[in-house]
C-alpha cells in the first residue's frame, strides 16, 4: 500500500462533506489523499485576458498601508521587532494581527506584525549572534537550556563532521552549508488542510503508523514511527494554533475566504516553527481557484471580495519574517524567505493549469506594489494561453517581480502537480522533498587543482596532496586532469558534509508539520549545487585557446595568471566553450552520483547561487579567465558579466543548453534588459518578451529571472533609498528589495551586462 | 590622412576619405561566396518584429557624424565569412525566429557595399521561410535589382535628413540616391520602417524634418516613422578610428525636442515611434 493510497477513513464522515463538498466532482481524491486528482476533477481554465481583474479595496490599502508604515524603521535597524524570550512553536505566541477586526485572512507568526521569533533547535549560536547584532539581550536561561540540556541541530552537526569536510569549510571551497540553521526546501502540501480538514489528515497519518507498526522495529523504522508521531502532533498543534484566532480547522474549509484561511493557518505552522532557508508555499493558486469559482457561482462572493481575499492572503506572506545574522545576509541578502508560489502551467492532459485566480496572485503586484515575496513563479510553456502570457510579461515590464521555469522540464521529471522550492528546485508537492545542500565552489576548485590541492590564497594544503602543474604554460588536457582527480575528492568531501548535516537535522530540528503534509513514503533528494560555473568554463576556455601562464610566488603557488590571444567565453552560443560549461556540470554530477546518500536520498544538483556569487567571488583567487581575486562571480549559470556580447537571446541559449538531466534540482539564469531592449513601446515589448520566454523555453531552457529596468533608476535607488521602498530586481532565482542589499551586492547588479536595443 | 589638430567645419561635411575608398573597393570585389562580416548579434525589439539574428556587415560608404559605430567602417576589419558559414548560423536560429516571429536582419556598416553576398543570404534564408530586413541607409539601393528585393520582407530605411545640404553636411553624400530608392520600394510595395537619427543642431532644424515628413509621406509601405535619439554610447569607439569626432560636446536631444519632431511628423501623418 502506498501512502497515496491512505484512506481518511475515520473523518470520512460523508453527510460533513457533503455540505464542505457540495457541487465538486467526486473521484478518488474523495476516498483517499489526492489534492491533484481534486484539481484535475474540478478546475476550470481560464483562457481569458486580465480584463477581469479588480483592484485594490479601502480595506485593503488601509491594511498594507498600516504594514509599509513600518518599514522605514525595519530597514534602518535590520529588524523592526522580536521576540527574544519564547522559542517558536506552532502554538507558543498568542494571536496577533495587521489591524485586528479588520484581517479577512488572520495569523501573525508572533503576536504582532513583522516581529521576529527565536527558533533556537536550527543552532543556539545563529539566535544568539543575531539578538546581540539588534541589540537583544540574550535570555541567560533560554541559553542553559539550549547549550546545556537540549541539544541542536547545529551542535550535532559538529559532532560528527569529520576533519576534511572541516577544511573544506573553512576554506571556502565549500560554503552556505545549513549546518547553523534551518535547512528549508521543504513544501508541506498546505492544500490538504483545507481540502480534508485537520481530522482527516491525522487518521490518515494514524494508518500509516499501522503498517510501521507491522514491521520490525529495525532502526529505520523505529525513526519513521518516531516521526509519524511528531507529525500528528503537529496537526494536533495546528488545530490548537487555529482555535486561538476562533477557527475550528478540523474538517474542511467550506467557501474561498475559508479554503484561504485553512491553507494559510498550515503554512503559518511552517513558519511558526521553522527558520528554513527556503519556506516556499506550493502550487496553490488554481486550488483555491475552484473554490473561487463556486463562490462566484453561488453569488456569494463577488470578484472584488475574491481580490481582497487573494490581497490579504499575499499581504501575510509579504511579512514573514526570520532571525538571521549579518553573516547569513552576507549570503542571502535582503531578507528572503522564497515563500516561492508556482504559477500556471500545462497539465499531463494538456489543459493549461491557468485559472482567474493565477491572474488574481499576480495582480497582487499592481494591487500591493511590487515586492521580492511571495517569490511568485511562473510555470512557462509556449502552450500557455495568450491571455496570460501576455499579463505576466506585463506584470514583468512593470514589476521586474516574477521568475519564470519552463513547465515541460518540470512536468518531465516531476509530473503536473509540481512545485519550485526556494529558486528553482521543483518537487512534487505532498510526495517529495530535499536534502537542501547548498553548493561548492567550482572556481576555487579548478585553482586547486593547478596548485596541487593548496588554497591558492591561503596556501594551506586543502585537497590532498597532488602535483601541482608545473609547466610554463597551463596545459589543457593537463589542467583538465588534475581538475578530474580533485572533483573526485570534492565530491566526496561535499556529499559526506551533506550526509551529516542531514542526519542531525532530522534528529534535531525535524520539520514535523511540513512533513505530516506530506505522504508517509516520499522521494528523498540530496540536492546538492555548484557555483562560478561561467568562471571555470571560461578559465579552461583561456586555457585551451589562447595561451595562459600561470604566476607563481616564492612557494610555487600559481597565484595570477597572464592570458595571451582570444579565447570564446560562455554566453555568446558559442559551443567551443559552452561544450565546456556541459561538460563540467556532467562530470561534477556523475561524481556526486557515485557517493552513497543519507537516507538513499536520489543526487541532484543546481547551478545557482543566489547572492552568494559574491561571497563565493570574495575568497576565490585570481582566475585564469582573467577575473580578479574577490571579484564577484556571475550569478547562478550566469554568463560573467559583459561577456555576452551578442544579445539576451544567444546569452539565453548558452545557459540553456546545461543538461537539465544533470542538474535536476534547476539551472538559474537572471537577465536584466532595458525597456528600450524589448520594443519601441508597451505593447511591442510584451509581444517581445513573450517571444523570448517561449524561444527559452522551446530551447530547453530552465529558468529566467527577468528584469526590465534601466540602469539610471538602480543608481538613483542607491543615491535615495527612501524614494525607492518597493523597487524590487529578481537575482538569481529570488526577488529582493533592492534597497536592502548590501552596497556591494548592490554594485554587482550594477555592473551585470544590460541587454540594451542599440 | 586626416590631422587630429586641424578643425573641420561643420559647414562643408566630414572627410571622406575612407569613405570614398570603401565605395572604390567595394566596385572591386569579384568573390561574392564570401563577405566581410563584423559581428552577429541576437537582438530583440529592435532592427525589425521579434528576435531577430542581426548581422552586421563591415565597410560603409557614408561617413554620418554621429555614427555609432566607427568600428564598421572598413571592409578590411571584419571578418571573412562564407554565405554557407552565415547560413549555418541563421538556420540555428530558425525555432527562434518562428517563436518570437523575428527574423535575419542584415545590417552594417552599409550592407550594401557587399550587395551581392547580402542577396545570396536573403535569397538561401527567404526560401527557408525566414523574415528577412535589410537595414541600410539606400545610397546604394540601385545596386539590388527588383529580383533582389523580391527576398526581402522589410527595408529599415536610414533617411538621416530631408533636405539635400543638411544630408550632405551629416553623411559627406547626397541626398537623392535615397530618395530614389524609397520610391522604387514604394512602387514595389515594400513594407518599410523608416529613420531619423534626430541630433540637435545637426539634423534638427524645422525645415529639415518637414522635408523629411513631406517626402516619407508621399511612400506607401511605411509601417514605421522611426525617430532614433542620437547618444553618446558610441564616442569610445571613434578613438580607434584616427578620425575627428565632431559630435563630441552634442548632447542627446531633449525630450521637449523629441516631441516638437514627433509632433512635426505626426502631422504628416506618420505612424511616428520614438525609439
Amino acid at each position: 500500500m502506498t501512502a497515496t493510497d491512505t484512506p481518511i477513513t475515520s473523518a470520512a464522515d460523508s453527510a460533513a462533506h457533503e455540505a464542505e463538498w457540495r457541487s465538486f466532482e467526486r473521484g478518488p481524491w474523495s476516498d483517499a489523499i489526492d489534492v491533484r486528482g481534486f484539481i484535475q476533477a474540478n478546475y476550470t481554465p481560464y483562457e481569458g485576458d486580465a480584463s477581469f481583474l479588480e483592484g485594490p479595496t479601502e480595506r485593503t490599502q488601509r491594511a498594507w498601508e498600516s504594514i509599509t508604515a513600518l518599514f522605514p524603521e525595519e530597514r534602518e535597524k535590520g529588524v523592526y521587532d522580536v521576540d527574544a524570550t519564547t522559542p517558536s512553536s506552532i502554538t507558543a505566541h498568542a494571536p496577533g494581527y495587521v489591524r485586528e477586526g479588520e484581517d479577512v485572512i488572520v495569523g501573525l507568526q508572533t503576536d504582532a506584525p513583522l516581529k521576529r521569533a527565536i527558533m533556537p533547535y536550527g543552532g543556539w549560536r545563529m539566535v544568539a549572534n543575531a539578538l546581540e547584532t539588534y541589540g537583544y539581550a540574550v535570555d541567560p536561561q533560554l541559553e542553559k537550556i539550549f547549550t546545556e540540556y537540549r541539544k541542536t541541530h547545529n551542535a550535532g552537526v559538529f559532532d560528527v563532521y569529520p576533519p576534511n569536510v572541516r577544511a573544506a569549510r573553512r576554506s571556502h571551497i565549500v560554503t552556505g552549508l545549513p549546518d547553523a540553521y534551518g535547512r528549508g526546501r521543504i513544501i508541506g502540501d498546505y492544500r490538504r488542510v483545507a481540502l480534508y480538514g485537520v481530522d482527516a489528515l491525522i487518521a490518515a497519518k494514524k494508518a500509516e503508523r499501522g503498517i510501521l507498526d507491522m514491521g520490525r522495529s529495525t532502526e529505520d523504522v523505529i525513526r519513521d514511527r518516531e516521526e509519524n508521531a511528531e507529525q500528528v502532533r503537529a496537526l494536533q498543534e495546528l488545530k490548537q494554533m487555529a482555535a486561538s484566532y476562533g477557527y475550528d480547522i478540523s474538517g474542511p474549509a467550506r467557501n474561498f475566504r475559508e479554503a484561504v484561511q485553512w491553507l494559510y493557518f498550515a503554512y503559518l505552522g511552517a513558519v511558526k516553527e521553522q527558520n528554513g532557508a527556503a519556506m516556499s508555499l506550493g502550487r496553490t493558486s488554481t486550488f483555491l481557484d475552484v473554490y473561487a469559482a463556486r463562490d462566484l457561482a453561488e453569488g456569494t462572493l463577488d470578484e472584488s471580495e475574491i481580490q481582497e481575499v487573494v490581497d490579504d492572503f499575499v499581504i501575510k506572506l509579504r511579512i514573514v519574517r526570520f532571525l538571521r545574522t549579518p553573516e547569513y545576509d552576507a549570503l542571502f541578502s535582503g531578507d528572503p524567505t522564497w515563500v516561492t508560489e508556482s504559477i500556471g502551467g500545462v497539465g499531463d492532459d494538456g489543459r493549461p493549469l491557468v485559472t482567474k485566480t493565477s491572474f488574481r496572485f499576480l495582480q497582487t503586484l499592481y494591487n500591493l506594489g511590487p515586492a521580492p515575496e511571495p517569490n511568485l513563479t511562473v510555470f512557462w510553456s509556449e502552450k500557455l494561453p495568450q491571455g496570460f502570457k501576455d499579463f505576466c510579461a506585463q506584470v514583468s515590464i512593470d514589476t521586474s517581480s516574477i521568475q519564470y521555469e519552463t513547465d515541460e522540464l518540470i512536468r518531465s521529471q516531476c509530473g503536473d502537480d509540481a512545485a519550485i522550492a526556494c529558486c528553482v528546485s521543483a518537487m512534487e508537492v505532498g510526495k517529495q522533498m530535499q536534502f537542501f545542500g547548498a553548493r561548492v565552489n567550482l572556481a576555487k576548485a579548478m585553482l586547486y587543482a593547478i596548485n596541487g590541492g593548496r588554497d591558492e590564497i591561503s596556501g594551506a594544503q586543502v585537497a590532498p596532496v597532488s602535483a601541482p602543474l608545473s609547466g610554463e604554460v597551463l596545459d589543457y588536457d593537463e589542467t583538465l586532469a588534475a581538475f578530474d582527480g580533485l572533483l573526485d575528492w570534492l565530491a566526496e568531501t561535499y556529499v559526506d558534509a551533506l550526509n551529516c548535516i542531514h542526519y542531525m537535522h532530522d534528529k534535531y530540528a525535524y520539520e514535523r508539520l511540513e512533513m505530516a503534509l506530506h505522504d508517509g513514503s516520499i522521494l528523498r533528494t540530496m540536492a546538492c549545487g555548484i557555483a562560478g560555473l561561467s568562471v571555470a568554463a571560461d578559465s579552461l576556455s583561456a586555457i585551451k585557446y589562447a595561451t595562459v601562464r600561470p604566476i607563481r610566488d616564492e612557494t610555487g603557488l600559481a597565484t595570477d595568471y597572464e592570458v595571451e590571444g582570444d579565447y570564446p567565453t560562455f554566453g555568446n552560443d558559442d559551443d567551443r566553450v559552452d561544450d565546456i560549461a556541459i561538460e563540467l556540470v556532467h562530470r561534477f554530477m556523475a561524481k556526486v552520483r557515485q557517493q552513497p546518500t543519507y537516507r538513499g536520498a536520489k543526487h541532484t544538483q543546481s547551478v545557482l547561487t543566489i547572492t552568494s556569487n559574491v561571497v563565493y567571488g570574495k575568497h576565490t583567487g585570481n582566475t585564469p579567465d582573467g577575473r580578479r581575486l574577490g571579484e564577484p562571480f556571475a550569478p547562478g549559470a550566469n554568463p560573467m558579466n559583459g561577456r555576452d556580447t551578442h544579445g539576451i537571446v544567444a546569452s539565453a541559449l548558452s545557459v540553456a543548453k546545461l543538461p537539465y538531466d544533470d542538474a535536476q534540482d534547476g539551472i538559474s539564469l537572471t537577465t536584466t534588459v532595458v525597456p528600450a531592449g524589448l520594443g519601441r513601446d508597451k505593447a511591442e515589448q510584451i509581444t517581445n518578451l513573450v517571444g523570448v520566454l517561449d524561444a527559452y523555453a522551446v530551447s530547453h531552457g530552465f529558468h529566467m529571472n527577468v528584469n526590465v529596468l534601466n540602469r539610471e533608476t538602480l543608481e538613483d535607488a542607491m543615491e535615495h533609498p527612501e524614494n525607492y521602498p518597493q523597487l524590487t530586481i529578481r537575482v538569481s532565482g529570488y526577488a529582493v528589495n533592492f534597497v536592502r542589499l548590501t552596497r556591494e551586492q548592490q554594485l554587482d547588479v550594477l555592473s551585470r551586462t544590460f541587454h540594451g536595443g542599440l | 590622412m586626416t590631422d587630429h589638430t586641424v578643425s573641420v567645419d561643420l559647414k562643408s561635411g566630414p572627410p571622406m576619405d575612407i569613405a570614398d575608398a570603401e565605395l572604390a573597393e567595394s566596385e572591386r570585389i569579384v568573390d561574392h561566396t564570401a563577405g566581410s562580416v563584423h559581428s552577429w548579434d541576437l537582438v530583440t525589439g529592435a532592427d525589425g518584429p521579434g528576435t531577430r539574428m542581426t548581422l552586421f556587415m563591415a565597410g560603409c560608404g557614408l561617413r554620418c557624424q554621429y555614427c555609432h559605430n566607427p568600428d564598421t567602417w572598413r571592409m578590411k576589419n571584419g571578418v571573412r565569412h562564407t554565405v554557407d558559414e552565415v547560413m549555418e548560423r541563421v538556420t540555428r536560429y530558425q525555432k527562434v525566429m518562428n517563436v518570437t516571429g523575428g527574423g535575419l536582419t542584415i545590417s552594417g556598416g552599409e550592407p550594401l557595399l557587399q550587395s551581392k553576398f547580402v542577396t545570396h543570404v536573403f535569397h538561401q534564408a527567404h526560401a527557408l521561410g525566414i523574415h528577412t530586413a535589410l537595414d541600410t541607409a539606400g545610397l546604394l539601393g540601385a545596386r539590388l535589382s527588383d529580383e533582389d528585393l523580391e527576398d526581402i520582407d522589410l527595408v529599415l530605411l536610414d533617411i538621416k535628413s530631408g533636405l539635400p545640404e543638411t544630408y550632405k553636411r551629416v553623411t559627406g553624400r547626397p541626398l537623392q540616391p535615397t530618395l530614389d530608392f524609397a520610391e522604387r520600394l514604394s512602387r514595389l510595395g515594400k513594407k518599410m520602417w523608416v529613420r531619423f537619427v534626430l541630433v540637435p543642431d545637426l539634423t534638427d532644424a524645422e525645415d529639415n524634418v518637414d522635408a523629411v515628413g513631406a517626402f516619407v509621406s508621399t511612400l506607401d509601405g511605411v509601417e514605421r516613422m522611426e525617430i532614433l535619439p542620437f547618444h553618446q554610447m558610441g564616442e569610445y569607439k571613434w578613438e580607434a578610428t584616427g578620425e575627428p569626432y565632431l559630435l563630441a560636446d552634442t548632447k542627446p536631444p531633449t525630450d521637449e525636442l523629441i516631441e516638437r519632431v514627433k509632433g512635426q511628423l505626426e502631422a504628416y501623418g506618420l505612424p511616428v515611434t520614438v525609439a
